[in-house]
């Protein structure tokens, strides 16, 4: 377990390889973008403005693309995904108690990440299991008809997991 | 509160026709493999039986037989639609029909295998149904129903979802033995006249929401003049509520593949994407596997089946934008670019990808292409209403007992739908209010719409649409007001900002339902809301803006009263809007037992020995701990 490691320079080599092997195909952006992000976990922003030289293409062109798309993320993420589901069934089953919940007990706000970059509270819509709304996703874990107290004690056995983790090290 | 709603006054025409007439649903077998002894175990593995627990089934039942000496074929199927009973199990021996188990579970899965692979029974308890094969010599078992005579299943259709739950999604094997690929090898022997004219028979239109005829789209774009064409799948289904398309993807891939490429040798197109969300990554993975299976089959790629026609299809995932499944947009989306609707014309049949002609047609449009092919363009007319032919698939979802995927005849009724299918609502004593269709686009249709017969015209009529098929059943205890509100906040999310209309018109509507759910509201807020509707439908650009107000207008034309009591009394009857709550405990009700007082955190619940509860509003928070806590639901 790293606990917390020393802001270092990142290492882009791999992401200007990406837009390298990418370059003069068509359409390019998006999928250098979500590459890339598959390999960092995010898109470091500084990272754009070699991308846009690599491709040959404007970088506002490329920002438009990364803004636009929700799944775009420009800083890095929490060890654990947290989703909460507000797509209308989970709403109507009472989706919105259970991000209020998120909230309190990680005290971060929608789409923010904890401090110690554990977890990320991520409202996110429709994932296509309305039968079993309310509907939770922790990393690619699903939990089915949640309530807010059972989504509170699956962070609690996560967070007593991630301490006793460190314990050991 | 819940009066009657039965009846009333019938706002639209009597239930359309809907009968199959003589056309035969197709009933899919997965024949018995020659030669294997072996026991067959089916698993449902779509998203939402992964969701619910199979994935560790399937360990448990590895571990089971192993611990037996047993062995068995497992295979993963797609959903059937019954995700009200997940996970779902399904088994079978040499000589006997394949039996459905619900709610599998660690708890019941021994009991299951024993009396199933050892006893030679099957389990009742957990069975709901079994599959028996007129093509091969079963004997059935005593006492559990067929499964197409369970209640669920009863009154379905099914032409789109005939294979889903069914075939192993993993295997092109059980798609080619339950009839796959007969379309495509007939139509390759058709001309590219005779195909669209089935179609045009078939009366099909397109199931991703407009309902524009299938059979036109395709002459437009064979008819347009270039040297390369493309035939597209939306399968974006952004649509919080929908998953039909879903189901198409993991469940039978190769259906959706197969209309494409008939699609595609009708119109003379040699490329081909697939534009699907990136929410679902077990879709991707499933169907990059059957483009695979599909060109070494000679099914795709160069010269198909031998007759000189190529083409082929690349897959393209998402990035998170709903506006996206708008079809200009998910072009701009495909080449790449921020996925912005553009004004039309030109059209895509005559400029779309890299400016070639294009068509574009969604998930549920092309599975059903294959069995018009095959059985005929009268056959597929043969269900429906008088102006939407065929089946539709819905996504139940909400207060039903049994929420889940069903297929249906277009015509059916609403009440066919939630009670008879999805067996009337969760709650016994709390009823039905509304039924939302078409998702933010659509509208939320009141009980006196329960007798009429689905079909795009119909809810139009009603100011809902059909949309994509999400059907989101609402009952007392949902807020119209909220509901509205929470569209709206969708709707701004998404509006892509590019016209002003959409963009200002949506943030606006939303600030003054905001207002009306925190109790300050203004009698004047309801004339605004109507004229900005009103604006933003007739001046937006794309169908994004032209649709969001759709749930507003609904909401304000039969739930007015409740929006005024919002305004007015400061008052949410369904105790949905925190700021307008005040709980009470009923007195008939209560039993004086004292359970709610502990929860409270603040002390605002007065409780006494062998007295009724009381709320003091004073210091209530409204956090519902009281009203959770309470078993006889005395606290509202
Ligand atoms: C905002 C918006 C979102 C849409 N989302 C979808 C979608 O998720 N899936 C879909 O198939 N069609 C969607 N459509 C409809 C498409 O623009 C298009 O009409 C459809 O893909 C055409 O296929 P069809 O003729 O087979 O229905 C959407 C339209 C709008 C305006």
């Amino acid at each position: 377990m790293t606990a917390k490691t020393e802001e270092q320079e990142l290492d882009l080599t791999r992401a200007y390889e990406i837009a390298e092997e990418e370059y003069g195909k068509q359409g390019p952006i998006i999928r250098v973008l979500q590459k890339v992000q598959a390999e960092y976990g995010y898109i470091p922003p500084e990272y754009l403005p070699e991308m846009a030289e690599i491709l040959e293409v404007p970088l506002a062109k490329i920002f438009g693309a990364l803004t636009f798309y929700s799944q775009f993320y420009t800083s890095p993420r929490g060890k654990y995904i947290v989703k909460v589901c507000v797509g209308t069934a989970c709403h109507v089953q009472g989706a919105k108690d259970i991000l209020d919940r998120m909230k309190d007990e990680l005290k971060v706000g929608a789409g923010e990440t904890t401090e110690d970059m554990m977890f990320t509270l991520e409202p996110v819509a429709c994932i296509g299991s309305c039968g079993l709304a309310p509907l939770c996703l922790i990393n690619t874990e699903t939990a089915a008809n949640m309530t807010p107290a059972g989504m509170a004690g699956k962070i609690q056995a996560i967070v007593e997991k991630e301490s006793a983790g460190v314990a050991e090290e | 509160m819940a009066e009657e709603k039965k009846g009333g006054t019938a706002v639209m025409d009597a239930p359309a026709a809907k009968s199959g007439g003589l056309s035969v649903m197709p009933k899919r077998y997965v024949p018995w493999p020659e030669g294997n002894e072996k026991p067959q175990i089916w698993i449902g593995m779509g998203t939402c039986g992964t969701a619910a627990g199979a994935s560790a089934l399937e360990e448990e039942i590895q571990a089971w037989l192993k611990e037996h000496g047993m062995e068995a074929d497992i295979h993963p199927v797609g959903c059937v639609g019954m995700c009200h009973n997940e996970p779902l199990v399904d088994v079978q021996v040499k000589g006997r029909p394949r039996v459905s188990y619900k709610k599998v579970s660690s708890k019941n899965l021994a009991q299951i295998l024993k009396e199933h692979l050892q006893d030679g029974s099957a389990s009742k308890r957990a069975a709901f149904g079994q599959l028996i094969n007129p093509d091969e010599k079963q004997e059935p078992y005593d006492g559990i129903p067929n499964f197409h005579e369970e209640p669920f299943f009863k009154n379905q259709v099914k032409i789109v979802m005939q294979r889903c739950g069914v075939i192993d999604y993993h295997s092109i094997d059980d798609y080619l033995a339950t009839g796959g690929y007969d379309g495509l090898k007939k139509a390759v022997t058709m001309s590219s006249d005779e195909i669209i004219e089935e179609i045009k028979k078939s009366g099909l239109r397109g199931r991703g929401g407009a309902g524009f005829p299938t059979w036109m789209k395709w002459k437009f774009a064979r008819d347009a003049e270039g040297d390369a064409k493309y035939m597209v799948c939306n399968a974006d289904e952004g649509d919080p509520g929908a998953f039909m398309d879903r189901a198409v993807l993991e469940g039978d891939p190769h259906s959706l593949l197969e209309g494409m490429i008939i699609g595609a040798f009708a119109v003379g197109a040699q490329y081909g994407y697939i534009y699907c969300r990136a929410e679902y990554p077990l879709a991707i993975r499933i169907l990059n596997q059957a483009l695979d299976q599909a060109r070494e089959k000679g099914f795709l790629g160069e010269n198909i089946l031998g007759t000189g026609f190529s083409y082929d299809i690349i897959i393209k995932e998402g990035a998170g934008a709903y506006v996206c499944g708008e079809e200009m947009a998910l072009l701009n989306s495909i080449m790449g670019e921020r996925g912005m609707p553009m004004i039309k014309p030109p059209f895509p049949a005559t400029r779309g990808v890299w400016g070639k002609p294009t068509n574009i047609n969604n998930v549920e449009t092309f599975a059903n292409i294959a069995e018009i092919v095959v059985n005929g363009g009268d056959w597929y007319a043969g269900w429906g209403s008088e102006t939407t032919k065929g089946t539709k698939t819905f996504a139940l979802t909400g207060k039903v007992k049994r929420p889940g995927l069903v297929e249906v005849p277009t015509g059916t009724t609403i009440r066919e739908l939630v009670e008879d299918i999805g067996g009337g609502m969760t709650l016994k004593k709390v009823g039905f209010k509304a039924a939302q269709f078409g998702g933010p686009s659509g509208g939320c249709l009141p009980g006196e719409f329960m007798e009429t017969g689905i079909d795009y015209e119909s809810l139009n009529s009603g100011g809902a649409i059909m949309g994509s098929g999400g059907v989101v059943v609402l009952d007392e205890y949902n807020c119209m007001v909220d509901t509205a509100r929470f569209f709206m906040e969708f709707t701004v999310d998404e509006s892509c900002g590019k016209c002003t209309p959409c963009r200002d018109g949506t943030a606006l509507m939303l600030q003054i339902l905001e207002r009306i759910t925190h109790g300050e509201g203004r009698l004047e807020d309801i004339e605004k809301l109507e004229q900005i509707s009103g604006f933003t439908k007739a001046n937006s650009l794309c169908g994004l803006g032209q649709v969001a107000p759709n749930p507003v207008l609904t909401t304000l034309r039969y739930f007015r009263d409740e929006v005024v009591e919002h305004i007015v009394d400061k008052k949410c009857r369904a105790h949905s809007c925190d700021e307008l709550i005040e709980y009470v405990v009923l007195e008939d009700k209560c039993t004086t037992c004292g359970l709610c007082k502990p929860p409270c955190p603040t002390d605002a619940l007065e409780w006494e020995k062998k007295q009724t509860a009381f709320i003091n509003h004073e210091t209530c928070i409204r956090c519902k701990a009281c009203v959770m806590a309470c078993p006889f639901m005395a606290i509202k």
